[in-house]
């Protein structure tokens, strides 16, 4: 069982909650995404659906992706992304996914690319220490040593140390719902949300969500 | 996408409650839960601060309890605030009133301002 719609994320802000507590939320301007393509066990070896979303100009696309959104007749899209689907799930071509099939109070995983942050050390990037700052220390936000003798008389493979950090595809899991707009499509998630404003994200129910 | 949030803001937003400014001498309904009851609750006092804007918009009244000062912080959006009511206006020449800490007793008074 899997649900899953993708939206843009347009900036955080706060809403009162019924005991009046204020709640940082994250909006998201989700769907309404179109089934484009289903895939099933005996064709494909494996069941899941292809859902897009944003609408694209026709002298964008290439003859091959035109056919492809053709066969579906639901407009050109922008982004697509694709989505297991259980045995007993039916869905159909065209089917529209809207923001409802949240609910408040429901627990999901959002998926983004994470902002970039440029070389980073290791500080920033692997939450080192660093060193004291005064007292005569020449060593501040420098790794340190980073391996051990004659041997194994080389760096182990995986050692933290500085470079690219963010702009990775990450997952924030249990991100509650906090409030479902289906008017104007607007998911708004309590906290915060991988990525910067604007960017593309996959919000899905949590698969590791307790309780509920 | 920047309208969208300004929308979602306005929405928050209480439009039914008077402006208030710093120095006034108002006196703020609460609802508050007791005991597994809901009550409103007053508290008087003087505005010495707001902060923020929005509907982050917070403002912070101080009263003198027993002799003891105490201050409180309001979201003026939040929806546990039934009603403001503003008692009278002070003249005060900054926004932020932290010197009435320091006072006691008559000192700690603010003129009224005249129209």
């Amino acid at each position: 069982m899997s649900k899953g719609i993708l939206g843009k994320k347009i900036g955080m802000t706060q809403i009162f909650g019924q005991n009046g507590q204020a709640i940082p939320v994250t909006v998201i301007e989700a769907g309404p995404c179109v089934v484009v393509q289903t895939k099933t066990l005996n064709k494909d070896g494996y069941r899941a659906i292809q859902i897009g979303f944003g609408d694209k100009k026709e002298k964008k696309l290439n003859r091959p992706t035109k056919g492809h959104f053709d066969k579906v007749k639901a407009g050109y899209k922008k982004y697509l992304a694709e989505l297991l689907v259980g045995k007993d799930e039916k869905f159909e071509l065209g089917q529209l996914i809207t923001v409802d099939i949240f609910s408040e109070g429901e627990k999901t995983d959002v998926v983004g690319v994470s902002k970039g942050k440029g070389f980073a050390g290791v500080v920033k990037r692997w939450g080192f220490a660093g060193g004291p700052a005064s007292h005569g220390s020449h060593f501040h936000r420098a790794p340190g040593a980073v391996g051990m003798c004659a041997t194994p008389s080389r760096v182990l493979k995986g050692k933290k140390l500085p470079g690219r950090m963010g702009g990775k595809r990450v997952t924030t899991q249990n991100i509650e719902v906090a409030k479902v707009d289906k008017e104007r499509n607007l998911l708004l998630l309590r906290g915060s949300v991988p990525g910067a404003n604007g960017n593309l994200v996959l919000i899905k129910n949590a698969i590791k969500a307790s309780g509920k | 996408m920047r309208n969208t949030i300004e929308t979602l803001e306005k929405e928050q937003m209480r439009t039914d409650l008077p402006s208030i400014r710093v120095g006034d001498t108002i006196e703020v309904y609460v609802k508050i839960v007791e005991g597994g009851k809901e009550r409103t609750q007053v508290f008087k006092g003087i505005v010495i601060r707001k902060q923020n804007g929005g509907p982050r918009e917070t403002f912070t009244v101080r009263k003198i309890s027993f002799g003891i000062g105490v201050e409180k912080t309001f979201p003026i959006h939040s929806p546990k605030i039934v009603k403001i009511k503003s008692l009278s206006k002070g003249h005060v020449r900054r926004s932020k009133l932290y010197y009435l800490r320091d006072r006691v007793g008559k000192r700690a008074r603010l003129k009224e301002k005249r129209f």
